[in-house]
């Protein structure tokens, strides 16, 4: 009786269906606007795209002549191309390394401490960074920065230095960028690795402290590998994200990137978006934002198959 | 009894706990002190920033800051009004589309589950771009300097729905689904009137994600938005430089133009309006954090 209202229900589109098609139709027209049309902007990478008179966006588009895989070679081949490579990359496995290695550390040293309602309190002070926008955390940066009346320059000074122009000294800046990038993530990271040393099961310490173990023969027997799979999972979703970057910590937190520190702190998302805001052809913009998007697609399938491999329940395919 | 006592024999020793609570501390300390740093350049005269530099205590205290904020009050409500506005109906928006679609997405018989799946899934790993993205919005949608570019961008990730959908799956039992059906009622009727009622930890989830990502959003409005009018706090602290010449456009208390902008603590005032945007958000999440934790660790388990 229920199989046969099963076989049914496969080949009919009952009341029920429809219904449930109505709820979500909003949803549905949302993804076909904002993230499936977006997908066809990929031909204006094609196009050396040219505003035909008195038509709108879309006419001009469509006449506008097929240039073939020009404004990928003139991308490919710019100077700024292999900066921003070496940047995205690099700045991201340093962010991912060292954000990891943070987070997993502190986490464990949260989860030992006797008082629970200190740990909460740490933790809640530690999360509060996480939640200021990269706009307020550019005025905290510059309060300190500034060079005439900054606070690390009178702290430079009182210690009997010289004043340093921060911002027009890019040896500083691949430090003071992994810095705010920690800052801010810390309690974030934290908080999932806290998560996952909750979970473990009570009686395996239990069972360790009979037999003697110490508490770093505990973390290092009991607790890493327990929290083995959640960080490998961690680590390998960030790399599949290493062509992504953090848009607002490269631009907002250096002062929307003076050209004094350009090569030094330019990635993909600051080069794209400085092309959108300045009159550059969009052809070639589109070319970087799209090059940038298959990367990134590329490497998420890539990490996923890794991550399917680890642990299957845990690949998002 | 015995698990108690284990768990007392199993505490790291007293110095070192000592020790790891110094280093939380000044981690703490880290995290809060900036905020204090710019609330101290806030009260700070302008004079003695002037002579002095920032300082964390200043020399000579001043309200000048927050009383030109507060003669500017028509702009800076605004743009208050602008962030309230907008933030609320995100959240309600936001709110709405995920949930429904995590709701249909959960329901094991429903007839088009396979394709919606894929219309979920795709965008997580492959999207058009940046520039895609913002040529769809301003020049075929036409969002641009409307309030709907600060909204409709950012309203749903399936990220989100992913998590919705676990949770449904996992939290609402078939049971009640089917029985609401046998008694007739709608799918629409079984979402609003059961469904959403026992949602309330999901619902405050999404609803939080949504709100400090709409509460703290720059980039749309200083990619869309050019219009005064249009603009919330975030982005009026974003564009501060043209913005202290706009605010000073209307002089107060019978001073000429240039005496009122040279009388302007420009300095301070950018800390103030940082303040203003800060002091909400440290107020509200410590309450919530715990919606925000259950929502990551919601989001690491595959549904």
């Amino acid at each position: 009786m229920k199989n046969q209202k099963k076989t049914k229900r496969r080949f009919k589109f009952t009341r029920d269906d429809l219904d449930l098609t109505l709820i979500s139709l909003p949803t549905v027209i949302w993804f076909l606007l904002f993230a499936y049309l977006p997908m066809f902007g990929i031909i204006i990478a094609f196009k050396n795209y040219k505003l035909s008179g008195g038509h709108g966006f879309l006419y001009s588009l469509l006449h506008s002549e097929w240039v073939g895989w020009s404004n990928f070679t003139y991308f490919f081949k710019s100077n700024a191309f292999a900066m921003l490579l070496r940047n995205t990359i690099v700045y991201n496995i340093i962010f991912i390394i060292l954000g990891a290695a943070v987070a997993v550390g502190f986490a464990l040293m949260l989860s030992n401490l006797r008082s629970k309602l200190l740990s909460k309190t740490y933790q809640t002070m530690m999360f509060f960074p996480y939640f200021m926008s990269w706009v307020v955390v550019s005025y905290i940066v510059y309060a300190i920065l500034t060079p005439d009346k900054g606070y690390l320059n009178a702290l430079i000074t009182h210690l009997g230095g010289e004043k340093v122009m921060w911002y027009q000294s890019p040896q500083y800046w691949p430090f003071f960028l992994t810095f705010m990038k920690i800052w801010k993530g810390m309690g974030y990271g934290m908080v999932i690795y806290l998560a996952a040393i909750t979970g473990i099961d009570p009686s395996l310490y239990e069972a360790a402290v009979m037999d003697g173990a110490t508490k770093w023969q505990q973390a290092k027997y009991i607790t890493m590998p327990s929290i083995k799979t959640v960080l490998v999972m961690m680590l390998i979703l960030d790399t599949g994200k290493i062509f992504y970057s953090d848009f607002g910590l490269f631009y907002q937190v250096t002062g929307g990137i003076p050209q004094s520190l350009y090569t030094t702190v330019s990635t993909f998302d600051t080069y794209i978006y400085k092309a959108i805001q300045s009159s550059a052809p969009i052809g070639k913009t589109a070319a970087a934002s799209f090059f940038q998007s298959v990367c990134c697609c590329v490497t998420i399938l890539i990490a996923n198959f890794v991550v399917s491999k680890i642990d299957e329940d845990s690949a998002i395919i | 009894m015995k698990s108690k006592k284990t768990k007392q024999i199993n505490q790291i020793k007293k110095s070192t706990d000592v020790c790891f609570n110094i280093i939380f501390l000044l981690l703490s300390l880290i995290c809060i002190l900036p905020v204090v740093f710019v609330f101290s350049i806030s009260i700070s005269s302008e004079n003695s920033i002037q002579k002095y530099g920032y300082q964390i205590i200043p020399t000579e205290m001043s309200s000048a800051a927050y009383q030109f904020l507060w003669n500017e009050k028509g702009t800076i409500l605004h743009a208050l009004f602008i962030s309230v506005l907008v933030t609320a109906l995100g959240i309600v928006i936001s709110v709405l589309l995920t949930t429904t679609m995590g709701y249909v997405l959960s329901r094991p018989n429903y007839a088009l589950k396979e394709v919606y799946t894929w219309l979920v899934f795709i965008p997580m790993i492959f999207n058009g771009g940046m520039l895609a993205g913002y040529v769809v919005n301003a020049n075929i949608l036409h969002l641009r300097d409307t309030i709907w570019a600060l909204i409709l961008p950012l309203a749903v990730s399936s990220f989100n729905v992913v998590i919705c959908k676990t949770f449904f799956k996992t939290t609402i039992p078939d049971s009640i689904v089917e029985s609401a059906k046998m008694d007739g009622a709608s799918q629409l009727r079984i979402f609003f009137q059961i469904i959403l009622p026992i949602s309330k930890p999901i619902l405050a989830t999404i609803g939080l994600f949504a709100a400090f990502g709409y509460w703290n959003d720059w980039f749309q409005a200083s990619l869309y938005i050019s219009d005064k009018n249009l603009q919330s706090l975030q982005s009026l602290l974003n564009n501060i430089q043209s913005n202290i010449e706009y605010l000073a456009n209307n002089p107060y208390g019978g001073l000429s133009m240039q005496q009122y902008k040279a009388s302007m603590p420009t300095e301070s005032v950018r800390m103030a309006i940082a303040i203003v945007i800060i002091v909400p958000i440290a107020c509200v999440y410590p309450f919530f954090q715990k919606y925000f934790i259950s929502g990551l660790t919601i989001g690491s388990v595959k549904g």
